[in-house]
């Protein structure tokens, strides 16, 4: 097991080279005036872009550029951001919490929501739920998110807006944005302490349950809209996983031995069918980045997702770099942790 | 590698001898096909899309500057409903971009709810939703089997070259393949559309660039199968040479998958394409296009005090035409995997 994981770990800085290699690759199809966007932080610079260029050698061969734009990045310089008026570390710094609060949560409805209904429609096999839940994942994986989205929005905040905010003093309102207006201004002023940036942690530190459901409340809707596609995905490879579990020669020993359904159902099949599940449900997590640049512009979240959509639209190439540069960090280490998930759920794997 | 018999390769009358001719439609798959109800409605749901796409210009009441375009003046307008006239057929496969822009009901930025000018209303600066969502279809097919085709030729490209030289050139390509597929894709199309520049046509690249490893995976994964089965090794043994033998032996037998990722593919590739319009990062504004509508309805999400539902038909309409659109494709390709694969019948 140890060996297999320091195997894996050295494998880690290739395909961390190969993908910024290609990035850095890709931007070489901008002029040097536009990459030199990257180092302007005030109307002086902007003024003297040549200097900026020769300063940077951004008309230097790419080799060169490369070795260079690593140097800068190891030092933490990943450029100054125009969507948000901060240099891009900073802006991710702040923002990663609120964006990784929105995707953990989200994976709670997915695997449990994913493995029951899975679990669910294998047990019942071509009956009516098996049906149902079928056609259901079939709609939620063609369900396009953005679309899910707005249609949450017009419905709880638009049309059943009025009743919300009346009923129980407006504790249920589904509203876009993080928090409401009276957190966001003591978060502002100071009253409320921001420690991790993380509000469900930050709120129990500080002993604030009103503020954690003010926070949960908000991600109610974006977390139905991130989670829908994902666990419709997750409850398909569910349910064809267990029925090739439960078609195995050991299921049927169990059975003829005369065990209970329950246990052979449970501690038989399942755990077994499980497995192909955690590998997807690992992939899943750094597939919910697609779904996180949506869900945020359409739920106005201030995390990492809307920056980046934001950066797109206005060009601001630097963050558009260092939010590409953070998925490839996410995606090599998702990989690796998925890796190292397969291998301790699946033995064959280890030893192999 | 073990020999695994291909469903596929059985399904190919053998050569020599006199085969019984089997018609596709009365083959096993295509009466597991029939008798699947999802598969009915899936297939009817794309041809609706088809007939919609490819009869817009009948559908719809062409606009001012896209009638001039066709040639055509207020005299000869109804011709564009007339089969046996020029017009027709211009309007149906030569009709010029500016058919593609939504007519503009008037200039304010607020909707009007459906009448009988505007059967599905019109969204933010007067776009015929109704409009839209006919031309929309046109370019959703467009969009799709564009990509599809352009994914498909760079799998073929990759897959092919690594399950045929095998070795390092496989190693290199599958590993760079694997990289693309894990990034996500939307954001990996997201940078390469604004490092192209935002038109159309920059989308379908880029949406082209993250699609084709799906197909290069594949691809090879077939051929490394089959390259194993007799009838390959002897045409190799008499002498064929690699290009012949990957054309005539070897792609045939490839096709059936292709046809199951290539129609999950225009569902989802279509989705994408919608979600880059969302975000703004289409065609221009005006050009009929279901995600650009969707991103339209985002203003309009509350009504005035009193009637929050005022505005619903700006998201219900191009909404569900997305998600009918994604969801009769995906139908169809599962029951196309389904049928093509007798494992899980």
């Amino acid at each position: 097991m140890f060996a297999y994981i320091v195997r894996r770990l050295l494998f880690i800085p290739f395909v961390f080279i190969g993908v910024t290699v290609m990035i850095v690759l890709l931007m070489q199809l901008l002029s040097p005036a536009q990459r030199a966007a990257a180092f302007v932080s005030s109307d002086a610079q902007l003024k003297n872009l040549d200097a900026i260029i020769e300063q940077y050698g951004l008309d230097e061969p790419f080799h060169v550029q490369y070795a260079s734009w690593v140097g800068e990045a190891l030092q933490g310089n990943l450029g100054f951001s125009t969507a948000s008026s901060e240099p891009v570390a900073t802006t991710i710094r702040k923002r990663l919490p609120a964006s990784a609060e929105l995707a953990l949560v989200s994976l709670i409805p997915v695997i449990g929501l994913g493995i029951w209904l899975g679990t669910l429609a294998a047990l019942n096999r071509d009956r009516a739920i098996d049906q149902i839940t079928r056609v259901g994942a079939i709609v939620g994986w063609s369900l396009p998110n953005f679309v899910l989205g707005i249609w949450l929005l017009v419905l709880f905040y638009g049309g059943l807006g009025d009743v919300l905010r009346d009923f129980a003093g407006g504790a249920f309102r589904l509203e876009p944005g993080r928090v409401s207006t009276e957190v966001a201004i003591q978060i502002a002023n100071g009253t409320f302490p921001i420690r991790t940036n993380f509000l469900l942690i930050d709120s129990l530190l500080a002993g604030r349950p009103d503020v954690f459901w003010d926070a949960l409340r908000h991600l109610i809707l974006p977390v139905i809209t991130l989670a829908a596609t994902s666990s419709a995905l997750i409850m398909r490879v569910m349910r064809s996983s267990l029925l090739e579990t439960l078609s195995q020669d050991y299921v049927r020993t169990a059975r003829a031995k005369g065990l209970r359904d329950q246990i052979v159902h449970f501690k038989h099949a399942r755990r077994n069918a499980l497995i192909p599940v955690i590998t997807l449900a690992g992939f899943t997590l750094i597939f919910l980045l697609n779904g996180v640049v949506i869900t945020e512009t359409v739920f106005n979240y201030p995390g990492l997702g809307r920056w980046f959509a934001s950066a797109a639209v206005a060009l601001d190439y630097p963050a558009i770099m260092g939010f590409t540069v953070l998925t490839a960090f996410i995606v090599v280490v998702g990989n690796l942790l998925v890796d190292v998930l397969y291998a301790i759920v699946d033995p064959r794997i280890r030893y192999g | 590698m073990a020999r695994e018999e291909t469903p596929v390769a059985l399904s190919k009358a053998p050569a020599g001898g006199a085969p019984t001719p089997t018609r596709w439609w009365r083959s096993k798959a295509a009466k597991r096909f029939r008798r699947n109800p999802l598969a009915i409605t899936g297939a009817i749901l794309v041809a609706a899309f088809a007939v919609v796409a490819l009869f817009a210009p009948q559908l719809s009441e062409p606009g001012r500057t896209c009638l001039r375009d066709l040639g055509a003046t207020a005299a000869t307008m109804n011709d564009i409903n007339d089969p046996t006239k020029g017009l027709f057929w211009r309007s149906i496969f030569a009709s010029p971009e500016a058919c593609y822009t939504m007519p503009r009901a008037s200039y304010s930025p607020i909707p009007e709810s459906p009448s009988e000018a505007f059967p599905l209303g019109t969204t933010s600066n007067g776009y015929d939703i109704a409009y839209g969502l006919v031309w929309g279809a046109r370019t959703a097919f467009q969009i799709g089997l564009i990509i599809v085709g352009i994914s498909i030729v760079l799998g073929l490209l990759v897959g092919g070259l690594a399950g045929f030289f095998g070795g390092w050139v496989d190693e290199v390509l599958m590993r760079f393949t694997d990289v693309v597929i894990a990034f996500p894709s939307l954001v990996l199309a997201i940078v390469i559309v604004t490092i192209l520049g935002q038109t159309l046509t920059n989308v379908i690249v880029a949406i082209s660039l993250v699609a084709w490893p799906n197909y290069a995976r594949v691809i090879r994964g077939e051929i490394l199968k089959l390259k194993t089965l007799d009838y390959v090794e002897s045409a190799r043994a008499l002498g064929g040479r690699g290009l012949r033998i990957f054309s005539r032996h070897i792609f045939p037998n490839t096709l059936a998958p292709l046809v199951v990722v290539a129609s999950l593919d225009m569902g989802s590739v279509v989705l994408t394409a919608a979600a880059l319009s969302f975000l703004g990062l289409g065609p221009p504004v005006g050009y009929a296009d279901w995600g650009q509508m969707v991103n339209f309805a985002r203003n309009w999400i509350l009504g005035p005090p009193g009637d929050p539902l005022a505005y619903w038909y700006t998201s219900v309409y191009p909404g569900m035409a997305i998600l009918v659109f994604v969801l009769g494709w995906n139908l169809l390709g599962d029951a196309l995997r389904d049928a093509l694969d007798p494992r899980d019948a």
